[in-house]
């Protein structure tokens, strides 16, 4: 397979599962700034932070919900907002056209120019609608991938790539949990605390699955045990990291060869899988969410060194 | 007066396009509307698309498409057939031979000037054959049509002509949505296209080429117009797409990068133009191209597809000798006519030409596409003076023709059938032998009275039939 069509179908992934990350980024945001008394307003800039975007804002700026939508929904400029990732993803996909089926094409095309249409005050209006089309879109394509497209080699770089992207971004909604502060007279475990954490939860589609294995209640360490440790649920970091493992172990078979990227999988699961929840507030969440996300970036460079991307 | 495709000499319906009256009627102009639109959301959805350069609006718009077929007897198709085949063979016996002996010039009967002078003649092609002494591997052929006997060629195409992905394209949309119209098995298939490009593709492989030949088609990116067409050709063959970037030249052979390390090219189907093939060969400047390619060329390493410099046979200087091509090469009468052409060139052309603008169509010689053209019977006084200065400062520049009354076929319009001109593109394959699909892509100008068809002009597109 052509290099360069090997990197546009990871990228293709990787943007197709952005898009819907930042949409369930945006809806955790706006359950979280909507709680009474929300005066911190750091909400919206915890979502801001992790999408790496702060600059776009003054520091003290106060951000609200329509600088928001303008920039990380509608804004053509900024690489991160929703748009900018359909279109790349879009733009990735018509480049290696013949490497994709027409189902996948289709999802891609169909509707692709819809945000174009939004100004701020409507695409306000309609946000629900919005990011259920954006998760919509995703699901689409994702199911066109899984029921038309051959399981060669282009199948593992998409699913390696899709597996690395969501992997980063459960990590960064972890993230914002951690960025968005308690005011001084909430107590951990309180209302509010409670409140935000299972926002996580339902931003990342998993109340009813938490439940499943937890059952009915929560707490920040079974939260975090399920979205960083579960090995079932799709959205967990270690399920991700378990899917990258096993791409890589299968391109190394098309192959005939094991590279760096494939040790470096392998230690991400296995040092993930030892640890457990409690360890992880012990050493801090912010401190290991940020960890992985780096080496999450090591293994980006590393499978592009191996395979040639340009 | 007219001719109308769909009508005989005295009003009476042709008994080709009985079928079609017959549909029309049963169907009704608003369920044919309702049809059009399927169709047209089907071409949407699957993204066929045609951009056009430097024209603002909409850069991924859609080709208009319209329902109702061009429809030719066997025995038309027979003699055109006959025709395009013919004319192919000596385009390419014309290239042969002016990049070898020119005995066509030698014979005094094209002029050295306009082939040794021309920007589409390469020198660095000179003295090179390429393997099975073929250029231009894709010829086409844009036929128009005067009367129920008339056809005659308005200009040949033997760089990278576009637009086959639509005759298949619309063939395929047809069956979808009116199987019942194909159930009869009167219209010959053309869907076999795509397999004998490639095996024309691979009957030219270099002399380097021990194994299966390893065919790739080369396209400028996806912003280029024709995209859709290249990826869609490299699907339909089972090859690689690739750009530029993607290949590189190593010891007098091609490779393309992939994912285990690289890999042999032995044909390359390109559709990019000669002076963006190779920075070392040809346009330094250019950011695209591959450095090296041309050299691999020549030295048998790999094929390119279609020959650099196999644009000086379809030069509008060089058309008006093809007559003579045909006999000076194979020795037979031309088939299919060529349209009379003034070259403003020649001073007795030139004063004629000067003389009669308002009657003739204009074109530039090095031009594509319809742009820069002159239709004097369309053009207001200004524009006429206008452009006269134009040739005044560089008649060579210029070939003028009369207005053709070029035939008309049924087209739907908003509220029922209208009579809309059309011509005529069909693709003729040069490997080891000539092949020809029973079909090609007829295009047809939406404006009432406009005899421009152009895709990039606003024409639109119909299926071809070619009935058994």
């Amino acid at each position: 397979m052509l290099s360069r069509t090997a990197e546009n179908l990871f990228w293709m992934a990787r943007y197709m599962e952005r898009a819907e990350s930042t949409a369930r980024l945006l809806t955790m945001g706006q359950r979280m700034a909507i709680l009474p008394a929300a005066t911190m307003r750091d909400e919206w800039r915890s979502v801001v932070r992790v999408t790496g975007c702060e600059d776009a804002f003054g520091k003290d700026a106060i951000i609200r919900e329509s600088d928001i939508v303008e920039h990380l929904m509608l804004d053509p400029d900024n690489p991160a907002s929703i748009r900018s990732c359909l279109a790349r993803a879009r733009q990735n996909g018509k480049s290696v056209r013949t490497a994709l089926t027409q189902e996948m094409w289709e999802s891609l095309n169909e509707g692709w120019r819809k945000l174009e249409t939004y100004g701020v005050a409507d695409a306000r209006r309609d946000f629900a609608e919005l990011v259920d089309w954006v998760k919509n879109r995703a699901m689409m394509f994702r199911g066109a991938t899984e029921s038309s497209h051959l399981r060669n080699e282009g199948h593992d770089f998409l699913r390696a790539g899709g597996a690395l992207e969501r992997a980063q971004m459960t990590l960064r909604l972890l993230d914002v949990k951690y960025y968005v502060l308690l005011p001084e007279t909430e107590v951990v475990g309180g209302h509010r605390d409670h409140y935000q954490w299972t926002s996580v939860l339902h931003a990342l589609s998993g109340s009813r699955a938490y439940h499943h294995v937890y059952g009915g209640s929560y707490s920040p360490w079974q939260i975090t045990d399920f979205l960083m440790l579960n090995r079932q649920f799709p959205r967990s970091v270690l399920y991700c990291f378990d899917q990258l493992a096993y791409r890589l172990q299968r391109l190394a078979h098309w192959h005939g060869q094991r590279t760096p990227a494939n040790l470096r999988g392998e230690e991400m699961v296995e040092a993930l899988a030892q640890t457990s929840s409690g360890a992880i507030f012990e050493k801090g969440l912010h401190e290991t969410i940020q960890s992985k996300i780096v080496q999450c970036n090591m293994l980006g460079q590393e499978i592009a060194e191996a395979y040639h991307f340009g | 007066m007219t001719f109308s495709e769909m009508l005989g000499d005295a009003g009476e319906i042709r008994d080709c396009y009985a079928v079609i009256q017959q549909w029309v009627e049963e169907t009704g102009i608003e369920g044919l509307h309702r049809r059009l639109g399927e169709a047209e959301a089907i071409f949407r959805r699957i993204g066929i698309t045609f951009a056009v350069y430097g024209e603002g609006g909409d850069p991924e718009r859609l080709i208009p498409f319209d329902l109702l077929p061009r429809i030719f007897t066997a025995m038309e198709w027979q003699r055109l057939e006959a025709g395009i085949r013919q004319r192919a063979a000596a385009l390419n016996a014309f290239l042969l031979d002016v990049y070898n002996r020119g005995e066509i010039i030698r014979a005094g009967i094209v002029p050295a000037d306009i082939v040794y002078q021309n920007k589409a003649y390469k020198p660095e092609m000179a003295g090179f054959t390429p393997p099975g002494r073929v250029y231009s591997h894709i010829v086409g052929i844009d036929i128009v049509r005067t009367s129920l006997s008339d056809f005659m060629v308005l200009e040949d195409n033997c760089r990278t002509p576009s637009g086959v992905s639509y005759m298949l394209e619309n063939r395929e949309i047809m069956t979808r949505m009116f199987p019942e119209l194909f159930a009869l098995e009167r219209v010959a298939p053309v869907d076999d296209y795509p397999s004998q490009l490639l095996k024309s593709l691979q009957e030219v492989a270099p002399p380097a080429c021990k194994d299966k030949p390893q065919v790739v088609v080369l396209t400028p990116g996806a912003f280029n117009s024709a995209y859709y067409e290249h990826s869609y050709l490299a699907d339909l063959m089972g090859v690689e797409l690739v750009e530029p970037a993607d290949l590189f030249v190593d010891e007098g052979l091609v490779y393309m990068k992939t994912t285990s390390g690289p890999r042999r090219v032995d044909v390359i189907y390109r559709r990019i133009d000669d002076d963006f093939l190779d920075p070392l060969a040809f346009r330094p400047d250019s950011m695209l191209g591959v450095p090296g390619l041309f050299n691999a060329y020549r030295g048998g390493g790999v094929t390119l597809c279609s020959a650099p410099g196999a644009g000086i046979a379809d030069d509008k200087a060089v058309y008006v000798y093809v007559p003579e091509m045909i006999r000076f090469y194979l020795g037979e009468t031309a088939i299919l006519q060529n349209v009379p052409t003034w070259q403003c060139g020649l001073p007795d052309h030139y004063a004629y030409v000067m003389d009669h603008l308002p009657e003739l169509v204009v074109k530039e010689v090095h031009g594509s596409g319809g742009y820069g053209m002159l239709i004097g019977p369309q053009a207001s006084a200004e524009e006429v003076a206008t452009y006269a200065e134009r040739i005044r400062a560089n008649p060579a520049e210029f070939i003028a023709q009369p207005t053709l009354d070029l035939s008309t076929s049924p087209t739907l319009g908003p509220s029922g059938l209208v009579q809309r001109h059309v011509d005529f593109r069909p693709y003729c394959l040069v490997g080891k032998e000539i092949r020809l699909v029973p079909g090609g892509l007829t295009r047809v100008a939406l404006a009432e009275g406009s005899l421009v068809v152009n895709s990039s002009q606003g024409g639109g597109v119909k299926d071809t039939w070619v009935l058994r």
